[in-house]
């Protein structure tokens, strides 16, 4: 199997220094068979996982584009995944919500748990599961209606709220919490498109925990933002994992180390390295780390 | 590069600079010539209708000395309402028209004179009467419609140069139409007639309003059976249908339903609607089946291509909040759709209003003069009407069959303008 047909988005061009830095690094990565014969370096399992996946596997039709992953994310932590474009760490988020069903030619095989329940058996419901591992995107997404209408839509489509007065403070406790309210409390029932990029990325945070999900995946959440919009994303994640689990896939390194308490590092549809922030960041045990946050590729 | 390359490569752009602004002005020109061909021919073509159509919407009056004696009408002195609608106006019409030029005689003659005022003056007469019993005994001055052809000689239409045989209006008819006119007993009135009648032999008591309502009735039936049944169709096909030969083969079909040519769905109306589930012939509901049938697969093809068009992340960002597919899709992909889906059932739709084929195999060529009540009741459609019109040949109908044009136009423009407006609305939100 080729390095490039075992993306699942990647480029050409990053697959290609991808596979530079390998060769310097001195690991076949690309001849390594797809089971046991790899092993994770760091700790990927903590004592109290709020979701944990076992050998997970994940296909695009012939593309093996997730290789034998096992990691657990602790409860209250801030996990980053890190890795080069089209190192499957996008594709493994989207797997913890089952984000991935809607696309037709997509597999996943192994296990992956929330509170210890299996979310891929037959009996679980997708709505319940998005409902408690809630997601933001990469680009902002918001609904084109009101600012109001789109917190409210995920408490109202569960139900969550019994009155109008209920709604409103879900809405207001949800857009403080996304430090947004502030500035938008006087247009609530102005459309949340016409924001600028950062506020609608708060509004797609605070549509996320308007359902208080147990969970928050973010994609890559601050790609599209501007320096000062990203640091009050970074801000906002920090105080919002007092009562959330957040797993953020991420390009920036720097942000990585500063929002997260432990790191991820994909490469090439492996879990590479897992281990404390701080730990990846300053002595890095495998090569490949190594190379990728000391900018030798990626 | 050395700096003689940079004075050459200048001057070679420079060179080839002159040339690619004239091909750009070129091209500029001809797609200004297109456009205006177009509208040149689109002026045309309107100036021509509302040239030809203007004067079906006026009519002409004639006011003739009539008096209503019982005797001439053949009632009693207190009539009923029975015995007054039995009664002879045509006498009383006649009566005047021959006191006021005394001079007419022998049969032909008076025939032709006769023939001025219309034959539906007596019924209006009639009803004038019945509405207001004390006007018999009476006698006076009233206005009666013009016959078509007498119309058509004060609107100026006839060409009095050509010989007497050539024209309809003859040389008798014109000198009295002529004493008529300078005594100031003609007039020239909006065309109500027209928008309050059905159709008619006579093209001076012929009206739209019975085609009007059949195409009413029939793009109702067309709308709530086509628009329903295609949206719901492309959601399904988009949204949830798995990819498969089954849906495959379901796309290549409708796709090519398409392009079937519109007789051929009037063919399967004919023997399905009509002869094997029996349901009335000339009917604005079979009419409104036929053409959503035709009409489906527009909205179909233009709804898929609306869904389709809705951002994905539209669809992620409800999924990741829980929303169902079925919440998904009715609250966040098909309001996004909506304009889209709109516009396309309102193309389908002007393709159906203006649709003759299918609709002359179910009968609905039917000469109809009365204003249908229900789908069920025979009718006919403004585009049938015009066919009709266009094949009479008399000169009232030439105009008639502008002027119908010209309502169906207006019809069409209120459509559109009803779908922009949705469209709007729906954009705002």
């Amino acid at each position: 199997m080729s390095a490039v047909s075992v993306t699942a988005n990647g480029t050409g061009a990053v697959d290609a220094q991808a596979a530079a830095g390998e060769e310097s690094a001195g690991f076949d990565i690309e001849h390594a068979e797809a089971t046991e014969d790899f092993e994770t370096t760091g700790t990927p399992f903590v004592d109290n996982p709020k979701m944990s996946a076992r050998n997970v596997n994940v296909y695009y039709g012939e593309k093996h584009a997730i290789m034998n992953v096992s990691l657990d994310i602790g409860q209250n932590e801030v996990i980053a995944m890190i890795g080069p474009s089209g190192c499957g760490k996008s594709t493994f988020l989207r797997t913890l919500n089952r984000m991935n069903d809607i696309i037709p030619i997509c597999r996943v095989e192994g296990n992956i748990t929330l509170d210890e329940e299996d979310i891929y058996t037959s009996g679980q419901d997708t709505v319940l599961l998005r409902a408690r591992v809630g997601m933001v995107f990469q680009k902002p997404n918001p609904f084109p209606k009101s600012i109001y209408e789109n917190v409210a839509y995920g408490a109202r489509i569960h139900g969550l709220a019994q009155s109008k007065a209920e709604m409103d403070e879900i809405v207001e406790n949800s857009l403080r919490r996304a430090s947004l309210f502030d500035e938008v409390k006087d247009n609530l029932d102005k459309p949340g498109t016409g924001l600028s990029g950062g506020q609608q990325q708060r509004l797609c945070i605070a549509r996320a925990i308007a359902v208080s999900p147990e969970v928050i995946l973010m994609d890559e959440p601050c790609s599209a933002l501007d320096p000062i919009a990203t640091a009050r994303i970074e801000e906002l994640i920090d105080e919002l994992k007092e009562k959330f689990t957040i797993a953020i896939v991420t390009h920036s390194m720097q942000q990585a180390a500063r929002v997260s308490q432990r790191t991820a590092y994909f490469h090439l549809g492996r879990l590479i390295e897992v281990g404390e922030t701080k730990d990846v960041f300053t002595m890095p045990r495998h090569q490949l780390t190594e190379n990728y946050i000391t900018g030798r590729f990626g | 590069m050395t700096e003689p390359d940079h004075y050459k490569n200048t001057a070679a752009i420079q060179a080839s600079l002159k040339k690619r602004y004239a091909r750009e002005t070129r091209f500029k020109w001809y797609g200004r010539l297109a456009v205006m061909t177009g509208f040149l021919f689109l002026f045309v073509l309107l100036a021509d209708i509302i040239g030809k159509g203007l004067p079906a919407f006026t009519q002409h009056f004639i006011s003739i000395d009539l008096t209503l004696d019982a005797a001439t009408l053949g009632v009693s002195s207190t009539p009923d309402e029975t015995e007054l609608f039995a009664a002879d106006f045509g006498a009383v019409i006649k009566r005047g028209l021959r006191d006021t030029f005394p001079e007419v005689s022998g049969r032909s003659e008076k025939r032709s004179l006769y023939r001025l005022v219309s034959a539906g003056a007596e019924y209006e007469l009639r009803d004038r009467v019945i509405a207001d019993p004390s006007l018999i005994g009476t006698s006076g001055p009233v206005w009666l419609m013009a016959h078509a052809e007498a119309g058509s000689y004060l609107k100026g239409q006839v060409d009095t140069q050509l010989p007497e045989s050539d024209r309809r209006v003859k040389d008798n008819q014109v000198a009295w139409l002529d004493e008529l006119r300078d005594q100031g007993r003609t007039e020239s009135r909006f065309n109500t007639t027209f928008f309050t009648a059905g159709d008619s032999r006579e093209p001076e008591l012929a009206g739209i309003k019975a085609a009007l309502y059949g195409s009413l009735f029939t793009l109702a039936v067309t709308f709530c059976l086509a628009f329903p049944i295609g949206v719901l169709a492309a959601v399904y096909l988009e949204e949830f249908a798995a990819r498969n030969r089954l849906t495959d083969l379901i796309e290549i079909n409708i796709n090519n339903l398409a392009a079937v040519p519109s007789i051929v769905f009037g063919l399967l109306g004919l023997a399905v609607f009509i002869n094997f589930m029996d349901l009335p012939r000339s009917a604005p509901l079979v009419g409104g089946m036929v053409l959503s049938l035709m009409t489906l697969p527009t909205i179909i093809i233009t709804s898929r291509a609306a869904i389709q068009a809705v951002s994905p992340s539209i669809r992620e960002a409800a999924l990741g909040v829980g929303a169902s597919r079925l919440q998904t899709v009715f609250h966040h992909v098909l309001p996004v759709a909506m304009p889209g889906i709109l516009t396309g059932s309102i193309i389908g739709m002007a393709q159906a209003l203006g649709e003759t084929a299918p609709l002359l195999m179910i009968g609905m060529v039917a000469f109809i003069m009365d204003v249908p009540g229900s789908v069920s009741d025979p009718s006919t459609v403004l585009p049938v009407q015009i066919f009709l019109w266009a094949d009479s040949p008399e000169r009232g109908f030439t105009e008639k069959t502008s002027a119908a044009i010209m309502v169906l136009m207006g019809f069409l423009i209120m459509m559109n303008a009803v779908a922009i407006y949705l469209r709007r609305r729906f954009e705002s939100k």
